[in-house]
């Protein structure tokens, strides 16, 4: 990138000014500006995925995932809308009947990016029937559990595991209402992967699937980072890992 | 009661699937109660012991549905309230008594009254007075509309308190971050 195409180019956010360079996407310009589009798959240190369209913004009119979608000079971007909020409240919804989740006994409440975009968007109530799925639980691992009930597939783990630790302990598996999450050992099981709590995978989770073992409850619930701060305000607000 | 002072509305409360620690969270409104007395007068509820629910204003239900007799309450609650508010984890989504949801319920009854190690001739309960067993637990928006909820396990008393003070007021209700929680 040349010194030139980085300067002042700028877009409209609900009527603010984003500055941005080149090839950064709607989201990146946004939270450099620290505006807060809310997102569950992206994470600002890894390569977008788009799947699970939270990040959803009207960008001259056309709907699309803010994560995935690059600025443009001059464009104006609505996100914080009611119209939009509704239907992001309505995928949220569907995330939580698709899956178990049952907040009151997850080490991850509190920290969970899932549980505090609800808040933040006002999600009452699951409004959709459950699913009541029957999902395992893996606690093979001396010092990792996972807790598939609790996974929304936002491929984190996957590209932590594939991209920075190189090791690709996980996958996903299946197609539509059947993907699911899958380890990189013939047994299926966590303990027989090379998977370590030093890897950046084992940070990532944004919900409470990848839960280091003995340490769940150390905080109690109620003083954890989203009880402090709304996610849209929160000074981090990704790799909660506490 | 003050002939001058506006007619009481009435509420009722109960609890089907749940811990009833949504009604003792409901009593740490604590001293607000006498204030909520002023503005209310309870129908059947655990608070009062009437067996039946009347036409009411408000009908406020903890835990979700486990059995046969948990759906009748609710669809009297329904027929009676024009307002139903969901309180707590249970009624919202199932909560703990719904972590029985990928089991078989016969696998259950049998662990329970039979198999379990300890137990001397243990035999399934089937005494017509006992509700029967629903096959998976449901929150109760499932069966009815529910007009507003109320998360949390259970949710604190400032958050039940928010919401009826909204009512009461005329407001629609809404809990800010604080008082919005899941668990
Ligand atoms: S992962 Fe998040 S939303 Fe799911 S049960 Fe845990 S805290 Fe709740
Ligand atoms: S385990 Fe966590 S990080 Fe991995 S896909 Fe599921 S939700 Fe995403
Ligand atoms: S955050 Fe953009 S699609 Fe998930």
């Amino acid at each position: 990138m040349t010194e030139d195409s980085k300067i002042a180019a700028s877009f409209e956010l609900d009527g603010k000014t984003i500055p941005f360079t080149e090839g950064q996407t709607i989201i990146q310009a946004a939270m450099a500006a620290g505006e807060y589009i809310p997102h569950l798959c992206f994470n600002p240190e890894f390569k977008p995925h788009g799947s699970c369209k939270i990040c959803t913004v009207k960008a001259d009119g056309r709907q699309t995932a803010s994560c995935t979608s690059l600025a443009q000079p001059g464009m104006v971007v609505e996100s914080d809308t009611p119209a939009l909020n509704e239907e992001r409240r309505a995928l949220l919804q569907m995330l939580f009947v698709e899956g178990n989740h049952f907040c009151p006994s997850c080490e991850k409440s509190g920290n969970c990016q899932l549980q505090a975009t609800a808040y933040e968007l006002e999600m009452m109530s699951p409004h959709f029937d459950q699913f009541y799925p029957d999902r395992p639980l893996d606690a093979s691992h001396h010092e990792y559990l996972l807790d598939l009930n609790r996974c929304i597939l936002c491929s984190l783990c996957v590209r932590a595991s594939r991209d920075v630790d190189a090791k690709n302990v996980f996958a996903l598996a299946g197609r539509g209402i059947k993907t699911h999450l899958i380890v990189n050992a013939k047994s299926g099981r966590l303990a027989d992967t090379d998977f370590s709590g030093d890897d950046k995978a084992a940070h990532v989770c944004p919900v409470g699937v990848i839960i280091k073992k003995r340490v769940g409850f150390s905080v109690p619930i109620g003083q954890r980072s989203f009880d402090e701060h709304p996610i849209g305000a929160a000074p981090h607000p990704d790799n909660r890992d506490d | 009661m003050n002939a001058s002072t506006k007619p009481k509305l009435r509420v009722a409360t109960a609890t089907l699937a749940g811990c009833f620690g949504c009604h003792m969270s409901f009593l740490d409104i604590d001293e607000r109660l006498f204030e909520l007395m002023e503005l209310v007068e309870f129908d059947r509820s655990p608070l009062t012991d009437i067996k039946h629910c009347g036409p009411c204003d408000i009908g406020i239900i903890e835990g979700g549905l486990c059995n046969a007799e948990n759906v009748h309450v609710l669809q009297e609650f329904r027929a009676n309230c024009r307002i139903l508010i969901a309180l707590g984890a249970c009624a919202v989504n199932g909560g703990l008594p719904a972590q029985r949801n990928h089991l078989s319920l016969a696998l259950i009854l049998e662990e329970v009254y039979h198999a379990q190690h300890g137990l001397v001739d243990g035999f399934i309960p089937n005494d017509p007075e006992l509700p029967l067993p629903l096959d998976k637990v449901h929150p109760i928006h499932e069966v009815v509309k529910i007009d507003y909820f109320i998360p949390g396990c259970p949710p604190s008393g400032d958050a039940i308190w928010k919401v009826l003070t909204d009512l009461l007021a005329g407001r629609e209700p809404q809990l800010g971050h604080g008082l919005l929680h899941y668990d």
